[in-house]
């Protein structure tokens, strides 16, 4: 900064990466790396189409392609594993992609397709209980969109393409939650969901372009480089700009203050939709939060770190408080509960991307994140197939509802105790006890002591509601009910799931490895 | 005693721990042809007396085969990796200090099994009785036979949710406030001392007991040994209990039933201890040091709380409950337990050890005699037992009487049982405590504690004389007692049994723990 032309010459450079992209607009794309998104979002458009081809007595061929769909994009991911493959890169500059699929994308993008492969499996039985209540062409088209947009956000690595990937992946999810015609409180949900979210989206685009005023790059390797050396007059502008821009991926986790849409949307979006937004929503939310904060922004992080401590520790406090005092006998309080203990839940998440702050190998802490992320996917999900099992039959779904499920339907009363349990974090779920455990040691080891008391506390207070769940579960059922039939769909995602959380109570290590390994 | 290869010990002690969780899942299953008994419900009641009997059988084995010579040597060892990611090892093993512990486990588990199987607690299908039962014993034998941190914390949990069942849904009056008390007390306690076990595992990089015994605290400074050995102290202390955190024990005993009492004073609050044992001292012996004179003050404290209350109940017009009461006493007698270790001795720390299986097999004994007593009269309120001139028990059913007195006598520390020695010993701990502790206040202690055994002779003596004393009324047609039968027989004779050799022959113990425990203070476990 010695000379004064250093400004000028930097000002300079900042206008240089037009330059190239402008000469060079054809360029060699690894389809391979980009496959599984784009095929999402090719079947997706493939429904849509066929849709208008179809009649409607052969309409849940389009679930059927679109359940194969995303098996096939889950199935594209084994081939990218252990070959960090980017692509979409500036010429000449092989660090500078925008499209990187590494450990930390395939992770996150095998939690996504795989999440919306169980919803997929979920809604099939759905969208045939609503008996063209919900138009089934749209609802796949949008299904998978929102689902491309979700897979796509953690291969971005530059602004422009997160900011997209967000809103590809945001704005099917309304339609999807006011998807239910006639129903006033699903529009309502919509509504809710929509304008709160849009207002975040503004938020942090204009947070995105002060970053980009400052710094004249998108990408964000190179915003870690440059944000360094800003200008002394553009402190201001780039602090708020990280602000501003981290206040919108927040609100996708529902972290604090902005979870107050969750428990309605949930409510009012058909029950598969509400798995997905309290899965894949979540992932869309802390992967891009992790992108911006530890990818892009690491020199600011004095500023967020502290700031994700606190929203972590108001959040998780939030959502089981409100978890707490939901009636078991209020009408769609089972669901509810799950919306709200996912707000607890994303705090969880939260608590090692703030530690990747003051840690000195963020990569270890960002593990925990994704490790937890992915427990959570495969019980969550789990238990909201069992919730859409019960409210087949109870159209209400009130906590209470549950009572005496083990009498009627044994195994599916001990998958979903176990579920819970796994939620609660405690034994025989073991994988979510040591999801927890990674979590805490994250914390420990960033010396964030008071938030792991916080969070300590949290798990108790959490444990309460998922408890007593669990033992309404084993009580003598109120009146007798008749077992029912299970489709086979929702037998399956059951299946899967409870699958899922027992091979991974007894080799933790198949997820906890991602909070050993470098993940970029 | 004799010679058992290694593997096959190794096969055995995994056994142990496995075995109670294959049989749980196994008793959830349909019984296989063959073995389908009288009733469904008999099968499963079958099962678990088989399983918790191999179990005991198997470490009875262990026993034997273990190297007496050499107590202090980690035996029977496994040592697999489970996850990499944590540093989490399935490593297992036995010394002097678990082993008897392990036994005790095994022994009353299947003592409960046994009782159950003729005299099964009314509540719903015995079948998620007995997976319960299994699952509970399979955690608390991993929690006296894992050195991982990790795994200890893993096994400290999973007593919780079935014991939070079987009294919940097993239990009498109450029982729905009580089954929470205790999981939410025990778990808020051991979310703390998870974060204590991280912090230690995190900073000294490994999360191995043997080796962070052995390193003996050298790779933690004193103020991460200070802290860790407070987070992870009130998550064993409010196990143990020790007062003030003692508040959901007697609750939890009075709503549980005969079985889950049983199990819950016999076994479930030694992890506390053990844990003290096992890990706070070898592995943050400066922490611990710190809060020694803490810890001995509020287990003094404990003591005489413990035997006022019960004094309290104890009285004429209390409306004290008997089971009530033994739980109170419990929290007098973990007193003692915490003062020997308090004192870092191998004198306390010893006696701690004694006075752990003392009371397991006595306080055993006590709960089963009176829950006997319970179905038999429908009662555990002393007021409504004892009416005006006492129950007269040694009149009604003699055999019933003497051994209520006998279990009583021995929980007050009658020289020649069992609770003598390990409560001499803490004492004779306190009174010549570790070079750094201040002598005056651990003489001081000692002075009260003494005091406190006292108090505990004296109500136990007032339970005694107005439950089992007192002159059968010949005129009112009273309702003959039945006295002891066969299968209390059965179920108790081995607790009377040890009772009377562990006080009349202590080096049984003694032998086993000491070097173990030398070993422990002066640097960790080979």
């Amino acid at each position: 900064m010695s000379s004064p032309a250093q400004p000028l010459a930097e000002a300079a450079l900042a206008q240089q990466p037009l330059q190239p992209l402008a000469q060079n607009l054809v360029q060699s794309v690894d389809w391979l790396a980009i496959a599984p998104p784009t095929i999402t979002a090719v079947v997706g458009l493939v429904v849509l189409v066929t849709d208008l081809f179809v009649k409607d007595a052969r309409k849940s061929l389009l679930g059927w392609i679109s359940v194969a769909g995303l098996a096939a994009s889950a199935v594209m991911l084994l081939p990218l594993v252990n070959d960090d493959r980017s692509t979409f890169c500036r010429n000449g500059e092989p660090g500078v992609c925008s499209y990187t699929a590494d450990t930390f994308t395939l992770a996150i993008q095998f939690l996504v397709l795989g999440g919306a492969l169980l919803t997929a499996l979920l809604s099939v039985t759905a969208v045939k209980d609503a008996d063209r209540g919900l138009p089934e062409g749209e609802f796949w088209f949008l299904l998978l969109s929102s689902a491309a947009g979700a897979a796509l956000l953690p291969a971005s690595r530059d602004l422009a393409t997160l900011i997209v990937a967000l809103e590809v992946a945001s704005l099917p999810a309304f339609a999807l939650v006011g998807l239910r015609q006639g129903d006033r409180r699903s529009s309502e949900a919509a509504l809710k969901f929509f304008l709160s979210s849009v207002t975040a989206t503004a938020v942090s685009l204009m947070g995105i372009s002060f970053v980009y005023a400052t710094t004249g790059t998108l990408y964000l390797t190179e915003v870690a480089d440059r944000i360094q050396h800003v200008d002394g007059q553009f402190t201001t502008l780039a602090q708020t700009g990280v602000v501003l821009t981290l206040v919108g991926f927040a609100f996708k986790t529902a972290a604090v203050p902005f979870h107050f849409w969750v428990p309605d949307t949930y409510v009012g979006a058909p029950l598969p939709i509400a798995a997905y937004l309290s899965v894949i929503g979540k992932a869309v939310g802390f992967s891009g939060l992790i992108l911006v904060t530890v990818v892009a922004l690491p020199s600011y992080a004095d500023v967020w770190g502290p700031a994700l401590a606190a929203l972590a520790a108001l959040t998780m406090t939030a959502g089981n408080v409100g978890a707490l005092r939901q009636q078991a006998t209020r009408a769609y309080s089972a669901v509810r509960l799950l919306a709200w203990s996912s707000v607890g839940q994303a705090g969880y998440l939260l608590v090692p991307i703030a530690a990747a702050a003051y840690s000195d190998d963020p990569e270890r802490s960002i593990g925990s994140t994704v490790a937890y992320a992915l427990m959570y996917a495969a019980v969550n999900l789990g238990a909201f197939a069992v919730a859409a099992l019960v409210g087949r039959a109870r159209a209400l779904n009130r906590v209470a509802d549950y009572r005496g499920l083990y009498a009627s339907n044994p195994l599916t009363a001990l998958l979903l105790a176990f579920f819970l349990l796994c939620l609660a974090g405690l034994p025989p779920g073991i994988i979510g006890l040591f999801a927890k455990v990674t979590v805490f040691s994250a914390a420990v080891d960033a010396g964030l002591g008071w938030l792991a008391v916080v969070m300590a506390v949290n798990v108790v207070i959490a444990l309460f509601y998922y408890l007593q769940w669990t033992a309404l579960l084993f009580r003598a059922p109120e009146e007798a009910t008749a077992g029912h039939r299970v489709p086979a769909p929702l037998t399956a995602a059951i299946t899967v799931t409870a699958v899922l959380a027992v091979a991974l109570s007894g080799a933790p290590q198949l997820i906890l490895r991602f909070a050993d390994t470098g993940l970029f | 005693m004799i010679d058992i290869n290694e593997s096959v010990m190794r096969v055995l002690l995994a056994f142990v721990v496995v075995g109670p969780l294959l049989g749980a899942a196994a008793a959830l299953l349909p019984a296989p042809p063959g073995l389908k008994g009288k009733s469904p419900e008999q099968a499963v009641l079958r099962h678990g007396v088989t399983v918790t009997g191999a179990v005991l059988l198997a470490a009875v084995v262990l026993v034997l085969g273990f190297d007496h010579d050499h107590p202090s040597k980690m035996q029977a060892g496994t040592d697999i990796s489970w996850i990499p990611a944590l540093d989490v090892r399935i490593h297992l093993g036995i010394d002097g200090i678990s082993l008897p512990l392990l036994v005790l486990t095994a022994l009353l588990t299947f003592l409960c099994a046994l009782y159950s199987y003729f005299k099964m607690p009314s509540g719903p299908s015995p079948k998620a009785f007995v997976a319960l039962l299994l699952v509970l014993e399979s955690g608390t034998l991993a929690t006296f036979a894992v050195l991982d941190l990790v795994l200890f914390f893993l096994a400290f949990e999973t007593v919780l949710i079935p014991m939070y069942f079987l009294i919940a849904r097993w239990g009498g009056e109450g029982r729905a406030g009580a089954a929470w008390k205790f999981i939410l007390f025990t778990l808020l306690g051991s979310v703390v001392m998870l974060l204590g076990l991280l912090l230690i595992g995190i900073t000294a990089g490994t999360f191995d007991m043997v080796a962070l015994a052995t390193d003996n605290g050298r790779s933690l400074t004193a103020s991460v040994q200070v802290i860790a050995v407070l987070a992870i102290g009130i998550g064993l202390a409010v196990k143990t209990p020790m007062w003030p955190l003692h508040s959901w024990l007697p609750d939890a005993h009075t709503a549980a039933p005969t079985v889950g009492s049983v199990l819950l004073a016999g076994v479930l609050l030694k992890m506390g201890t053990y844990g003290f044992v096992r890990i706070l001292l070898p592995i943050a012996p400066d922490g611990f040091r710190t809060f020694a004179p803490y810890l001995a003050a509020f287990a003094v404290v404990g003591i005489v709380y413990g035997s006022l209350a019960c004094l309290a109940l104890a009285r004429r017009g209390a409306k004290g409950d008997l089971k009530r009461l033994i739980a109170y006493s419990s929290v007098g007698h973990m007193g003692f337990v915490l003062l020997g270790v308090a004192t870092m001795t191998p004198t306390g720390v010893n006696g701690a050890l004694f006075a752990n299986i003392a009371h397991g097999l006595i306080t055993g004994l006590l709960f089963f005699v009176v829950g006997a007593l319970k179905d038999r009269t429908g009662t555990t309120d002393l007021d409504t037992l004892a009416e005006e001139s006492g129950h007269a028990l040694y009149g009604k059913a003699p055999r019933l009487g003497g051994l209520l007195a006998f279990a009583a006598v021995a929980s007050l520390g009658l020289p020649g049982l069992a609770g003598f020695w390990g409560e001499m010993l803490a004492l004779f701990g306190a009174f010549d405590p570790a070079q750094d502790l201040s002598r005056p206040a651990f003489l001081t202690f000692m002075a009260i504690a003494a005091f406190g055994t006292l108090l505990t002779a004296a109500y136990m003596l007032i339970v005694v004389r107005r439950v089992c004393m007192g002159a059968v009324p010949q005129d009112a047609p009273q309702p003959r007692l039945a006295d002891v039968r066969t299968y209390e027989f059965a179920a108790w004779t081995p607790l009377v049994v040890l009772t009377v050799v562990a006080g009349l022959w202590p080096r049984t113990l003694l032998g086993l723990t000491d070097p173990a425990v030398q070993q422990l203070l002066s640097g960790g476990t080979r």
